[in-house]
């Protein structure tokens, strides 16, 4: 019996650094899953002279999504979004550090999935909502609650595992 | 290995080299600069998560550390900055984790297993006394009891 003891300490440690391979440390916890979103008041990409602040996406659920056109991995996720939006998901955009034209130029070229882009230029709102690099999609309750976020590229395997529950949950 | 060596120095003095170009903008307040960094250090960049916020050079760092001169010059204080960076990304800038119910195990787990090492290490060396002394009954015994060759 106590000769199975250091193995049996052996195999729980193995079993935590089995855990830990499939773990991603990118997957930080937000802390603002369950609170109201940040404010904020930008201009608007698609309509110059136009602002945007989150108050004004109320009333059903949303997703705001980060990105940049300088962002390569934003671009593998741009198919899954144009699919998102053709299925009636709200989606807005948050243009992260950079300038609009870029922005503006590329989705006339590989097309626009957004509802409208938000423009932060200098990045302030996107570290006000704790964004630590593109892409990050978050999804807002119709009471203007954040509810899920996710860093890197959306997929379809990880829109089912996170978001899709939630918005059924809710019945958007 | 040499050249290993030499490239390690040539990137930590790069490294040094770049710190020294950003914070020339801010030589009008040294003070302010030495709290900024005294206070950064302990703050982990979230971006390039094994660097502290003082020494990382990601865009996002650089931001960071200006957002928080900013918020110095305000005059606010050492904690509210903190907390300033807390509500935005949790506790996991913090390279010094407040002591809260899911971080307990983290800041007892040494002591703990320290305690649980001396517990055993006790066990172990009251066991083996034991049994010298038993081997040395054993001993006395068969010392009278040993038959004759």
């Amino acid at each position: 019996m106590k000769r199975w003891l250091p193995f049996a300490v052996f195999a729980v440690l193995l079993g935590f650094l089995f855990v830990g391979l499939w773990l991603d440390p990118r997957e930080v916890p937000s802390p603002f899953i369950g609170k109201p979103a940040p404010a904020f008041s930008l201009p608007v990409l698609e309509r110059p002279g136009q602002t945007f602040s989150p108050d004004q996406a109320r009333g059903r659920p949303w997703l705001l999504n980060v990105w940049a056109p300088w962002c390569r991995t934003c671009r593998k996720e741009h198919p899954f979004l144009m699919q998102l939006a053709a299925s009636g998901v709200r989606l807005y955009g948050l243009n992260w550090q950079d300038q609009a034209r870029e922005a503006a130029d590329l989705l006339a070229e590989i097309g626009n999935p957004y509802v409208l882009n938000a423009v932060d230029h200098d990045g302030r709102a996107g570290i006000d909502w704790g964004v630590t690099g593109v892409p990050e999609t978050f999804l807002i309750d119709a009471d203007g609650i954040i509810r899920a976020k996710h860093s890197g590229p959306l997929s379809e395997r990880v829109w089912n595992r996170k978001f899709a529950p939630l918005l059924q949950g809710k019945g958007s | 290995m040499r050249g290993l060596a030499g490239g390690l120095i040539a990137l930590a003095l790069l490294g040094q080299g770049t710190a020294a170009m950003e914070a020339r903008p801010n030589a009008d307040d040294p003070a302010l600069e030495q709290r900024l960094l005294a206070l950064a250090a302990d703050l982990r960049c979230v971006v390039c998560q094994n660097e502290s916020l003082a020494e990382s050079r990601a865009p996002l760092a650089k931001d960071l550390r200006q957002e928080v001169r900013e918020l110095m010059r305000k005059g606010r204080t050492d904690r509210e900055v903190v907390e300033y960076l807390t509500t935005r990304y949790g506790d996991f800038v913090l390279y010094r984790p407040p002591f809260k119910p899911v971080t307990y195990l983290l800041w007892t787990g040494p002591a703990l297993f320290l305690v649980v090492g001396a517990i055993v290490w006790f066990l172990t060396i009251r066991r083996r006394q034991r049994r010298a002394a038993a081997d040395r009954v054993l001993d006395d015994d068969g010392g009278t009891q040993t038959p004759l060759s």
